[in-house]
């Protein structure tokens, strides 16, 4: 993506300095994924494909009816398909698209050690500045929803961008746009939720006790939401966390540690520094020559 | 290997090749580490080409400094055994950072601290090798899972840190206590040097008549 000289950033990564933010007064966008009104026709992932000029290299048949099997560089959204057998005895088809959830504390940008190379719009898009990116895996690490993915031929890592080039034109995502059953709904954040809120009521009606918004709270709530038929378990949906948070190690990593570290490399720096200025340097005196040469002449002259 | 008439020899050239070489490599992973770790050191990834380039050359300069310090410690451990006066040094600390050595049992050919930067080395060296390896993704992300590369890349910085400490003290150290440095440049010290520092080495050296760095091999002719 090029950097399209926002300056409505929130967040930037690895950045100590409140980056360019004065065209913030925009509402907080997102997109709700219907789980209950997806066909699976996969018309998401050709219109990703063909919005950003994506062509992941052809698999085979693994006996799915994922295709490809995962997310790949190429690959920023994923329709994931899961047979699952209720308590009923009645087969269940859940379809996830799966994707960038866009958290609103994005463990990618919190992992990132390379200045702007992510970074996080008022709107609540969460963009990769691929020029910035120096390939090391970090975000990888970082992402509680195993989402980047890094092209082994630039060393570059990519994921859905939530079609930010087409939110900032006032469109909306190319996936949204494709969908044939009203799945993928995309607005502000609030509207999303009010119109989940009515679907979710739908499907209680007609069954489905559990169902649920998913705005998981551990990431600050995502810019991506599902409705699910069972919001109380989502990792039946191909292992959508149930409780996602950026992981405590790297939080420690991330966090306390590095101020830290800084300081104990400078506190050892400085201690030597002073203890050279108090003490001094440790000099061989003239009386240390005058024993050394009273013992090698004892001992007889080394040859 | 010459060296002034009537100095000792501290270092052997491999020796002191070898150490260049370490130290040569660890200053740059040094520079690349913190370039990667705090972003107000990012602009060091500039020495070395930029972003990109600081992360790919970063482990690789981690394998020379593997096999590098592989061969310090072949060089180097059977001087850098634990030893019951190396307890008594370090209870005497304070006369040692007092420079009053009068106060400091004889040491041999390394002390108390030379051998903990030695065996601290010896123990981070291969760890931050084990954990790097675990997040140097371009080559070997597939074989381990995200989370243990998480703690890969938490405890390889804990790692990092420790070892820049540990080699601060070991060139401040140097700095400290003159005529170190040039032990290990031009690879010789003078006998009051060695009587100062190392009164247990020189008495060795000065009873099998060796110049060094090690007492002659007694055989038997070492006085004719």
């Amino acid at each position: 993506m090029p950097d399209l000289q926002s300056q409505d950033y929130i967040r930037r990564s690895a950045s100590t300095l409140t980056p360019p933010s004065i065209r913030n007064h925009e509402q907080e966008v997102a997109k709700l994924i219907d789980v209950s009104r997806c066909i699976g026709c996969k018309a998401c992932q050709s219109a990703c494909m063909e919005w950003n000029d994506l062509r992941s290299e052809v698999g085979r048949f693994q006996g799915s009816y994922d295709n490809p099997m995962d997310l790949d560089p190429s690959t920023w959204t994923l329709m994931r398909f899961t047979e699952w057998e209720n308590e009923q005895g009645n087969l269940e088809w859940l379809i996830r698209k799966d994707g960038c959830m866009h958290c609103e504390d994005p463990g990618c940008l919190k992992a990132c050690p390379a200045p702007g190379a992510i970074v996080q719009y008022a709107n609540g898009i969460v963009d990769f500045i691929s020029a910035n990116c120096i390939g090391c895996g970090y975000c990888i690490k970082g992402c509680p929803f195993d989402i980047p993915r890094i092209n082994p031929v630039d060393r570059k890592s990519y994921k859905c961008t939530l079609c930010s080039d087409r939110v900032t034109a006032g469109l909306e995502p190319a996936c949204v746009k494709a969908c044939p059953t009203g799945a993928i709904m995309f607005g502000t954040k609030t509207d999303m939720t009010r119109w989940a809120g009515e679907r979710i009521a739908d499907l209680n009606s007609r069954g489905f006790q559990n169902a649920g918004l998913y705005d998981p709270p551990g990431v600050g709530g995502t810019h991506v939401m599902y409705v699910l038929h069972h919001a109380d378990r989502p990792s039946l949906y191909a292992g959508l966390p149930d409780a996602p948070r950026i992981s405590p190690l790297v939080g420690a990593w991330k966090g306390l540690f590095k101020p830290l570290a800084l300081a104990g490399i400078a506190a050892a720096a400085l201690a030597g520094f002073f203890h050279w200025v108090v003490v001094g340097r440790n000099e061989v005196q003239p009386e240390d020559d005058a024993e050394a040469q009273r013992l090698m002449r004892d001992s007889g002259e080394p040859k | 290997m010459t060296h002034p008439k009537g100095t000792l020899r501290r270092n052997t050239t491999a020796a002191r090749i070898n150490h260049w070489i370490t130290g040569g490599c660890f200053v740059l992973l040094v520079l690349s580490g913190l370039a990667m770790f705090h972003p107000m050191l990012f602009w060091l990834s500039e020495l070395f080409g930029g972003g990109q380039w600081t992360r790919a050359i970063h482990p690789w300069i981690g394998i020379v400094l593997l096999v590098s310090y592989a061969g310090m410690i072949v060089q180097f451990w059977r001087d850098n055994h634990w030893s019951r006066q190396d307890a008594a040094w370090m209870r005497a600390i304070g006369s040692v950072l007092g420079n009053d050595e009068r106060a400091i049992p004889e040491v041999d050919r390394f002390n108390a601290g030379q051998k903990f930067v030695f065996w601290a080395m010896a123990l981070l060296v291969p760890a931050l090798f084990l954990t790097g390896i675990v997040i140097w993704d371009a080559y070997f992300s597939p074989y381990t899972t995200i989370e243990q590369q998480r703690l890969a890349a938490l405890i390889h910085s804990l790692l990092a840190v420790t070892a820049i400490v540990v080699w601060i003290v070991h060139v401040y150290a140097a700095l400290w206590v003159r005529g170190s440095v040039r032990a290990m440049t031009q690879g010789y010290v003078t006998p009051g040097w060695a009587w100062r520092h190392h009164r247990a080495w020189l008495r060795r050296l000065a009873a099998s008549g060796s110049e060094g760095p090690r007492p002659r091999v007694s055989t038997g002719r070492q006085r004719q």
